[in-house]
């Protein structure tokens, strides 16, 4: 257990899906034009995601 | 863990305007990292840009911003930094804003060598007018003006700034955010005109006529092409084709920089 929160912001997502391409443990997944974090527990922290978004919507939090 | 960037982020401004998978979101984030990281007081901190995509990006900072006329900004931040050299002086801005509209401004203010940091993000298109090609656009790409491809050789924005009298020159790309802000910290710690060029991607206008099918190809093209210029010595001219070198491409601190010069011109003509 990594122990990491993501959180989304869903009004800024515009669904790109950068973070869920670029996230090495497949955390996250695409339901249509909004990112959801299915697998949280997966998580290694590695802030690909919350570096890689352009529209500041994805946010790693240490649980 | 999770890094606030509300707190320099005027409140309401978010989402912001550009495309989904703009890179330029990604660059704002690495400014922001990069602004904190040197300790920046926002009073005392001039961001400045002209017009495009890229250069609405000041107006979501929470700094003293300046938004000015279509390729101006070198010449705004100039002004701006002589009249207050204690000011750091940031400009952001696009290809077409920096090297065609504001070309000329663009390499005066390298030539002298005033202590700026410009944050130029290449997107290789003008993406908010329509997808006309720029003088960044790669020969043979497609733009709405040139749809049977582009006859016109590339301006290297590095190469250009560096033969101009920048006096640091760095590169990288939105697929690469930790070197974003590592090179903007840099550029704003050092004396003189520092030009951070970053390649970024541009899904809406460029992306789509140039056969990368989403968002992620683009990223991924930028990932794949970008060679360290440490690595680059180890490689031969046909392995570098169509890649571009990342990372700090020149520095020198030798020469004067403009304020303090200038300073000199207001002594003597004072009479000191």
């Amino acid at each position: 257990m990594s122990g990491a929160r993501l959180e989304i912001i869903e009004r800024n997502c515009k669904g790109c899906s950068i973070c869920v391409e670029f996230c090495p443990k497949n955390v996250l997944e695409m339901d249509v034009f909004l990112v959801t974090a299915p697998r949280p527990e997966d998580c290694i922290k590695c802030m690909q995601c919350e570096l890689l978004c352009p529209d500041f919507a994805i946010k790693v939090h240490d649980e | 863990m999770a890094y606030d960037y509300e707190k320099s982020i005027r409140p309401g401004k978010l989402p912001h305007i550009w495309c989904p998978g703009c890179g330029h979101g990604i660059v704002m984030k690495g400014l922001i990292r990069a602004m904190d990281t040197c300790g920046l007081d926002r009073k005392n901190t001039a961001i400045v840009s002209g017009i495009g995509c890229a250069s609405r990006l000041p107006g979501y900072l929470d700094a003293c911003t300046l938004h000015t006329a279509h390729g101006r900004a070198a010449a705004f931040a100039t002004g701006v930094k002589m009249a207050k050299p204690e000011m750091t002086v940031i400009c952001c801005g696009g290809d077409g804003d920096g090297t065609a509209i504001g070309g000329n401004h663009f390499i005066h203010a390298c030539r002298r060598n005033i202590d700026m940091t410009y944050v130029l993000m290449n997107n290789f298109i003008y993406g908010m007018t329509g997808g006309q090609f720029s003088p960044c656009t790669p020969t043979g790409a497609k733009a709405s003006t040139t749809p049977y491809g582009n006859p016109d050789p590339i301006f290297d924005i590095s190469k250009l700034a560096i033969g101009s009298g920048a006096t640091f020159v760095a590169r990288t790309t939105a697929a690469h955010p930790r070197e974003i802000d590592r090179l903007i910290v840099q550029g704003i710690q050092h004396k003189g005109m520092a030009v951070i060029e970053v390649l970024d991607d541009c899904p809406t206008t460029y992306g789509r006529r140039n056969k990368f099918r989403s968002v992620v190809d683009m990223m991924k093209h930028l990932k794949a092409n970008a060679v360290p210029i440490k690595a680059a010595a180890k490689m031969t001219a046909e392995q570098l084709e169509g890649k571009f070198l990342t990372g700090v491409l020149f520095q020198d601190t030798e020469k004067p920089e403009y304020c303090e010069m200038y300073a000199e011109v207001i002594k003597k003509a004072q009479g000191a």
